[in-house]
């Protein structure tokens, strides 16, 4: 399911800040705008809260300080970027998307050894594009931290 | 459709079946003697086997059979169906839900809880019920391995003629004499030749069976020689239109061996003679052509291929020039009645014929009409209102924002929509009720259970078993209701011999009733034990530190006591109603479905559990609060006032705790938005509202909030489906603004309020 | 054309086995839950054979097959009848009240093909 027929996926890449990301498109269900949300009591810091989702109470991840940056400053630019596992669905708050892109798996460089604040799990890899550089966010591990975490 | 799905309706029908099969057998128990009770019984049992052979469930197969073996006994009045009798079908009926459960979720049933009943119920069909029913051990191994004919089937006499019969597949009688003998005859290229005669009665066509549907099925097997002998055939004015004057003599050429060619006759021979011979018999063949001329419909020779178009039994065939097919339907032309099935021959006359003898078919009242819909789409149109009466919320708070006062014709439009969405979900919510019958019946099994276990005797006696309640609700109250089922019998009820020196019958009786009462269904568990021994309880609770010694208690608030946590009145730890678990669990389960649980009690007389609980747990009646710029709702059900502080009022209590007075007592004080980490300080009373809530173990909390901003009903939304539970909170919904706000846990936070930490484990859902 | 079965029967569970395998085997299918319902059906549906079970509420098989027998439009059709293997009593009360042949419980799809087959113009 996650490598297509071809090797090839296809990403969606936003902004955190200066850094570049990506996340599969397979798993993308809707882009919206932000929203303030509603405080969970007792939650990581990264779980903004949870927002109304046409009937649904969603989860909200600053990403950013997820992946041990800042936290985000919300502003009506920045975008929640509605994704879906499985039966879960979580909402990515990120400053903006950039791009739709196609790569193919082999162009995937494996993640540097070096960074020690972002967890490692998270990044399945790094991916050259012209004169930038896209970080290949797992989000497959990034649900199934959400709860331990939570707890 | 697949099997696995089929495999999923086949345990929900064996659900319904044994729900049948209990409450059949329970009011049997209780005296009724409708025979159709005894066949509905039975046709549960025997539906299972019947599913259950279908998908390879031997265990389950073969205990339902033993079952339906002794049911069947009963049924054909061979056996009575005496109390002792009913205790042990009651038992096996539990014994078969679970092995039902074992199948399907792929656990086991000890091999011993089935071998003793299989015992018992064997002994019971062979009309030797063993000495004492509940005495029985493990019966010996040989008694236990079920033997499904032999117990069964008090084999009729007419059972003889049936060679064939079952299993069909026979060892193969090949026959070694044609192997020796007329070799040239019987074998060629390891091919047997038989010669059948075959004679069918008139009962043969009666039944609608057809001479040339056997031809055809024996010309399947190999190469076919027929001669059709019409000598039975009697003058045309003698000729009964329905009867039966051809035989065939038939020399079938195959490969197959002689029992496959007496199968082909296994639905007819009953109504035939059929003689199979090895070898052939060139003879008879060679006859009727010596006979000549006088006789030409005598014997004729069979065409084959009028096989292949077999429909061709048409009533214009019986002329001299075609007499085969006239022959497979033995009548004269122009017979109506010789119309094959479905030719609209005459049709009117017939009609107008059937319509009189439809009158032969019962009147059977008329049930009301359902229709069977899958739960998935009723939850989604459940949610789908939920989100109706969120939007007409939201529009209507817009309104009132955007138009001062609003136009009357707006207002009036809002007012109906409102009111239509209400009908709306109320008629939904309608669908998902569902009486609480299966839970109750379940508890009929859980007390009998406890009954054996603690040897005492309890009668069941349920009352309001169609009461209706939402699913969701139905989903959660087993638990509980199990727990205060097991504690009524294992404490509230006294020994047989404890009874009867009180001058009560040996026999406790546990009343277990459901009914509606004002919006609630209110669920009562009474039981005519000893009451509970309040100077035990008060002894209890001083030793536990629960309460001082000298402390000044009603009867109601001792009786109160046992729904303190880590209050247990059994001396020592029972696993029976106890497995660790107090009634504090079953309260606090209880209050996290928006209940609440009471007891009242009568030394000598017994107790009455009283609990009631929301008709749904899809919406619920809330305060909604705002506690540090967060909006929260508070269900209303936990409230039991509301209270403006005053300054007076408020005590400081140790380093940092709080007290209110209310009244002549003193309340601790809770600070919402403190215990959820919403702010650090402590806020003002005296600036904010407090809610006085009920907690555990009958004592009171004073919730602190900033300020109410209404009562509204909400719709329950679920936290976990896209997270996770959250420490203090029991669900989420949607208010009128279209954002999120929190439904507060008050038990949990009354819990963290004494100095324990919020936290995941200790939270009970409140949504399903 | 395709042939058209009747299956009466009680249990959801085999009503839906008998469809599945009917259905691939190419029958035309109609269905009813027991006896009374099964004559009802019968007049509306004009089934080529009919399978029915035997233990039914309101109206058993027995009494179902006697009803066909007695109905002049019907009285020659083929009727299965679905017993267990223990039914050995059931099976000759079937035969008498009217039955064509019989298909033991648990059925395997080719079975009841070709026991349908067999009685089928």
């Amino acid at each position: 399911m996650r490598i297509s027929d071809n090797d090839m996926l296809e990403l969606i890449a936003f902004t955190l800040g200066d850094q570049e990301f990506c996340v599969e498109v397979i798993s993308v269900r809707e882009i919206r705008s932000w929203t303030p949300a509603t405080i969970l009591p007792h939650s990581p810091d990264h779980v903004r809260g949870v927002i109304n989702l046409r009937g649904v109470v969603m989860p909200i991840m600053d990403l950013s300080l997820r992946l041990g940056m800042a936290a985000s400053e919300p502003t009506q630019e920045h975008v929640i970027i509605v994704t879906r596992i499985g039966e879960q669905t979580i909402g990515l708050l990120v400053d903006s998307v950039s791009d739709i892109f196609t790569v193919a798996t082999d162009s995937i460089q494996p993640a540097p050894d070096v960074s020690r604040s972002v967890d490692r799990e998270l990044i399945r890899g790094m991916i050259p594009m012209d004169d930038r550089m896209i970080c290949f966010v797992e989000l497959h591990a990034l649900f199934e931290t959400l709860e331990s975490e939570a707890a | 459709m697949d099997m696995n799905e089929i495999k999923e309706i086949f345990f929900q029908e064996c659900e319904e079946q044994l729900a049948e099969l209990e409450s059949g057998l329970l009011r049997l128990n209780d005296g009724d003697t409708d025979p159709e009770t005894v066949n509905a019984v039975f046709r549960a049992v025997h539906s299972i086997k019947g599913g259950a052979g279908a998908f390879g469930l031997d265990d389950l197969v073969s205990f339902a059979h033993v079952f339906e073996t002794t049911l069947d006994c009963v049924r054909s009045n061979k056996l009575e169906a005496s109390q002792d009798l009913l205790k042990v079908m009651l038992r096996s009926a539990d014994v078969l839900a679970d092995l039902t459960a074992a199948s399907r979720d792929g656990g086991t049933v000890e091999s011993s809880r089935t071998s003793g009943l299989v015992a018992e119920l064997e002994a019971y069909a062979k009309g030797q019920p063993l000495p004492s029913a509940s005495a029985a051990p493990a019966p010996a191994p040989a008694a236990a391995a079920p033997e499904p004919a032999q117990a069964e089937t008090p084999a009729p006499a007419a059972e003889a003629p049936e060679p064939t019969d079952d299993s069909g597949f026979q060892p193969v009688p090949f026959s070694f004499d044609a192997l020796d003998g007329d070799d040239d005859l019987a074998i060629e290229d390891g091919r047997s030749v038989f010669t059948v005669r075959f004679k069918p009665r008139s009962d043969l066509y009666a039944k609608g069976n057809e001479s040339v549907l056997i031809l055809r099925e024996l010309a399947k097997l190999g190469d076919l020689q027929v001669r059709c002998e019409a000598d039975d055939l009697p003058s045309i004015d003698m000729l009964d239109p329905e009867g039966a004057y051809f035989s065939w003599l038939i020399r079938v050429e195959t490969d197959q061996d002689e029992e496959a060619v007496r199968h082909v006759f296994e639905f007819v021979e009953w109504d035939s003679t059929v003689e199979i011979t090895a070898g052939a018999d060139e003879e008879a063949f060679a006859a009727p052509d010596a006979q000549g001329g006088d006789q030409p419909m005598a014997a004729v020779p069979f065409d084959l291929s009028l096989l292949e178009d077999v429909p061709a039994v048409s009533a214009e065939a019986a002329a001299p020039e075609a007499p085969a097919p006239a022959a497979a339907a033995p009548a004269a032309a122009g017979d109506e009645s010789m119309a094959p099935p479905n030719l609209p021959l005459a049709a009117k006359a017939i009609a107008a014929e059937a319509e009189k003898k439809e009158t032969v078919v019962p009147a059977v009242p008329a049930a009301p009409q359902t229709i069977r819909v899958d739960l998935d789409r009723v939850d989604r149109l459940i949610n789908l209102v939920g989100e109706l009466v969120i939007n007409q919320a939201m529009l209507a708070q817009s309104v009132v924002e955007n138009e001062s006062g609003g136009s009357s014709a707006v207002n009036l439009g809002l007012e109906e929509l409102q009111q239509l969405t209400r009908e709306i979900q109320d008629s939904v919510m309608a669908i998902r009720a569902q009486p609480v019958k299966p839970v109750f019946q379940r508890m009929g099994r859980i007390v009998r259970e406890i009954a054996d276990m603690t040897a005492k005797q309890v009668r069941l006696v349920t009352e309001g078993e169609n009461t209706e309640v939402d699913k969701t609700v139905i989903d959660k109250i087993a638990e509980p209701l199990t727990h205060m089922i097991r504690n009524a019998v294992d404490h509230g009820l006294e020994t047989p011999e404890k009874r009867t020196e009180a001058g009560k019958n040996a026999e406790g009786v546990l009343r277990l009733s459901a009914k509606h009462r004002s919006g609630r269904i209110v669920i009562e568990i009474a039981d005519d034990g000893a009451g509970i021994n309040r100077e035990r309880v008060k002894a209890k609770a001083i030793e536990n530190g629960l309460i001082t010694a000298d402390a000044n208690l009603s009867d109601e608030d001792i009786d109160n006591l046992i729904f303190h946590p880590g209050f247990s009145t059994a001396d020592k730890i029972s696993d029976i109603s106890g497995r660790g678990v107090g009634m504090d669990v079953v309260k606090r389960s209880i209050q996290a479905l928006g209940g609440r649980i009471s007891i009242t009690s009568k030394p000598g007389k017994g107790s009455v559990f009283t609990m009631s609980l929301p008709l749904t747990l899809a919406v619920l009646d809330g305060m909604v609060v705002t506690v540090a710029n967060q909006t929260l709702v508070v269900p209303l059900t936990a409230i039991v006032e509301t209270l403006q502080p005053e300054k007076s009022d408020i005590h400081s209590f140790g380093p940092s705790q709080r007290l209110i007075a209310i009244r002549d007592t003193f309340c601790p004080l809770v600070d919402v938005g403190n215990i959820l980490n919403f702010r650090s300080d402590l806020a003002n009373p005296v600036d904010g509202v407090a809610l006085l809530v009920e907690s555990e173990g009958g004592g009171q909390r004073a919730l602190m909030v900033d300020a109410i901003q209404g009562q509204r009903q909400v719709v329950i939304k679920s936290l976990e489906a896209n997270y996770t539970n959250v420490p203090g909170i029991a669900a989420a919904t949607i208010l009128g603004d279209g954002r999120v706000a929190l439904i507060l846990d008050v038990d949990a936070v009354v819990t963290a309020s004494r100095g324990q930490p919020l936290s995941p484990d200790m939270m009970l859902a409140a949504t399903g | 054309m395709k042939k058209k079965v009747l299956t009466v029967d009680d249990s959801r569970t085999i009503r839906n086995m008998l469809l599945v395998t009917l259905n691939n085997a190419g029958f035309d299918i109609v269905q009813a839950e027991d006896g009374v319902e099964g004559l009802e059906v019968l007049e509306e549906s004009n089934p080529d054979v009919i399978v029915t079970d035997i233990n039914m509420p309101r109206l058993d098989g027995f009494g179902f097959i006697e009803g066909v027998r007695q109905n002049d439009r019907y009285r020659a059709i083929p009727i299965l009848v679905l017993t267990t293997e223990s039914d050995a009593e059931k099976k000759n009360r079937a035969r008498e009240a009217g039955a064509t042949g019989w298909i033991v419980k648990p059925f395997d799809p080719s079975k009841l093909i070709a026991a349908i087959e067999r009685v089928t113009a």
